[in-house]
């Protein structure tokens, strides 16, 4: 369903990684290695079509992403560095707004936070929020939303023991529900067993 | 007929192609700049108002007519590198502009020069000038631009979207600054046209627009060889021509 | 996608109220750079309804410079303008909407305060209401081709300044438009062709602005 063909980035004017290959189906889990500076970060985002590469070219149902973005953002969910939330407004107002149904239920929102631990800190706004906190709510972004690509870029740090288990344990099942997901992490033990496409850089 | 423009969009290419091409550039400026003063200085007529100085229009005139030349050439090239991502298109847009700022400044300088005899001041607010005012500070705005962003590929996008933009923006520009001097001009202004065009006066001002012209792609394609040796420095093309 | 673009513009006058100082201080500014004039130029009632017009536009230019720090920039460092990038609604709508709601917040109290500095500058009641017409046209336009410039230097050091230097110049038509038809008006001129041309450039910047900004984002976070 995601095919990436010869895909070559420059950074600074220098070429920072090439012909990067891939196919994806669902049901997959890819994991992108490599070391620090390698352009993991930029790959994902190119992946999610924020980043132009220089060559190659990138699919999603056999249609270029960058052509047809609109329907490849539907099925995308890209959890990167930055929370992605406002830090004036509250979890609860963040996750609402972030919705794609956008039904006027905050009950589900309240449930998911509830899920993820922090229930209590719902009405706060984010800004108030430690970075472990802020984080749990961007991936709760991931239990209200119906998106068949995962994108997440070190999704694990900053969580505890609790909450990566947690993490792991729904991506694991996004995957084996027919969704696809890519990460990159430095803990990649915890998924080794079910990672079905490695790129390493 | 495109496949040879693309072939040469290749750097690899255009470095040989730009240096054979240099020293004929560079004679036909000398010839052309030698005639266009020549025939200026000497060989046309001095103004019945202004004497002798209206000898700095052969200069004013023909740089004034470079630095729109130059921002219009800018921004075709911009247009090329966005749409068909070609990096030499953006190599050409980044050394242009310091030329065409350059040409701004001595339309200015030599508009100011010409002024002083003629309106007894060293600045005043025509419409021309004030133009070429705007327009320096559209050219100072894409160079600080460009000087602002590390990674060279958004900076010559992000400069080709300024620039064309700008493009857009400049006949609007002009004209609202030709509306505004017509509604606070006093009558009594002279204009900086100077009189009708004569043949003897009009020949020295085609040639000068020439050698600047000539002068303009020396120095450009100078500038891009040395840019291209320096954003190619690791390419084996480079290694093994020894350059 | 009307819905879209309400919930963004509903997202951003609660943002602004949450940080209702970062409305207020280009207000002020505003009003602080026109009560300048008349302490650098002299209180004399002849020369102050002569500068007027320009005093007046140009302190709404710079305050609305200032007042474009807060489009783009604190969204850039959340991350919240990456997932407006890579929203399944059409990015420029969303930029479109959050424009009009910069536009909201900051224009219009420009617009609505401009009659009382008008009157303090000794303006007649003719100027004044030319006064608020050309703003009520002319600040939109700042807002749209500000937006182009904040998207562009958007992350970039001297952020503020270099914004300015390459946003003026772009906005000197209006300039010379709205200061002009408030000259044109207190002399006893029709001001339509000033107002006509404004609303032109009004009209191109509505049609181009949202997708040239949105543009220049895709760039700017490449």
């Amino acid at each position: 369903m995601l095919q990436a063909q010869a895909l070559a980035v420059e950074r600074g004017g220098k070429p920072l990684f090439s012909d990067i290959s891939f196919s994806m189906q669902a049901g997959d889990l890819m994991h992108v290695s490599g070391m620090n500076g390698t352009g993991k970060t930029t790959l994902l985002r190119m992946l999610c079509g924020l980043t132009l590469p220089s060559e190659g070219s990138l699919l999603w149902q056999q249609k270029d992403i960058h052509k047809h973005r609109d329907n490849f953002n539907s099925e995308l969910l890209y959890i990167g560095h930055r929370s992605g939330m406002f830090g004036d407004l509250t979890a609860v107002e963040n996750l609402k707004l972030a919705s794609s149904t956008h039904n006027d239920d905050d009950s589900q929102i309240q449930a998911a936070l509830t899920e993820i631990g922090l229930g209590p800190h719902s009405e706060k706004p984010m800004r108030l929020l430690s970075q472990g906190q802020q984080r749990r709510v961007s991936l709760a972004r991931l239990l209200l939303e119906e998106r068949k690509l995962w994108i997440l870029d070190e999704p694990l740090t900053a969580l505890d023991v609790n909450a990566v288990d947690w993490l792991v344990a729904h991506i694991i099942q996004h995957a084996d529900n027919g969704g696809m997901a890519i990460l990159t992490t430095h803990q990649q033990a915890a998924f080794i067993e079910r990672v079905s496409v490695t790129v390493a850089l | 007929m495109f496949k040879w423009f693309f072939r040469l969009a290749a750097a690899k290419n255009f470095y040989p192609f730009a240096g054979k091409l240099l020293p004929w550039l560079t004679g036909l400026c000398i010839i052309s700049l030698v005639y266009g003063l020549y025939l200026g200085l000497f060989n046309s007529p001095p103004d019945y108002q202004q004497g002798e100085t209206v000898r700095i229009m052969y200069v004013h005139v023909p740089a004034a007519w470079m630095s729109m030349f130059v921002y219009a050439m800018m921004a075709g090239a911009a247009i090329v590198g966005l749409v068909w991502k070609i990096k030499l298109a953006d190599t050409f847009v980044t050394c242009s502009a310091p030329i065409g700022a350059s040409f701004t400044v001595i339309a200015l300088i030599t508009g100011s020069l010409w002024g002083k005899p003629m309106w007894g001041a060293w600045w005043v607010w025509d419409a021309r000038l004030t133009s070429e005012l705007i327009l320096l500070f559209l050219y100072v705005g894409f160079m600080a631009l460009q000087s602002a962003i590390d990674d060279p590929r958004r900076a010559a996008r992000a400069g080709g979207v300024l620039i064309i933009v700008g493009v857009v923006n400049l006949p609007v520009i002009h004209y609202s600054v030709e509306w505004w001097n017509t509604l606070h001009q006093p009558a009594s202004v002279a204009r900086a046209d100077g009189p009708s065009i004569d043949g003897s006066i009009l020949a020295p001002l085609l040639i000068m627009a020439v050698a600047f012209k000539f002068y303009f792609f020396s120095v450009v394609l100078v500038r891009m060889r040395g840019s291209i040796l320096e954003i190619e420095e690791d390419s084996s093309w480079i290694k093994e021509a020894r350059i | 996608m009307f819905a879209a673009w309400s919930r963004v513009m509903r997202r951003e006058f609660l943002l602004a109220y949450r940080q209702r100082t970062d409305i207020l201080t280009p207000l002020m500014f505003f009003i602080i750079v026109t009560s300048l004039f008349p302490l650098g130029v002299g209180p004399e009632p002849e020369t102050l309804r002569t500068i007027a017009p320009g005093v007046i536009w140009v302190a709404a230019l710079l305050a609305t410079l200032l007042s474009l720090q807060r489009l783009f920039s604190h969204e850039l460092h959340e991350g919240t303008l990456e997932q407006l990038l890579l929203s399944p609604q059409p990015a420029s709508l969303l930029v479109s909407a959050k424009i009009t709601a910069h536009w909201l917040t900051s224009g219009l109290p420009l617009v609505i305060i401009s009659p009382v500095l008008g009157l303090s500058l000794g303006m007649s009641n003719e100027g004044l209401i030319i006064t608020v017409i050309s703003l009520l046209l002319g600040t939109p336009i700042l807002s749209l081709i500000g937006a182009v410039g904040a998207a562009l230097t958007l992350g970039l050091r001297g952020g503020g300044v270099l914004l300015a230097l390459l946003i003026l110049p772009l906005y000197i038509p209006v300039l010379i438009f709205g200061a002009g038809a408030i000259t044109a008006t207190v002399q006893g001129f029709p001001a339509d062709a000033h107002l006509s041309l404004l609303g032109a450039y009004l009209m191109l910047g509505l049609v181009l602005a949202p997708w040239i900004s949105t543009l220049s984002l895709r760039i700017s976070l490449d």
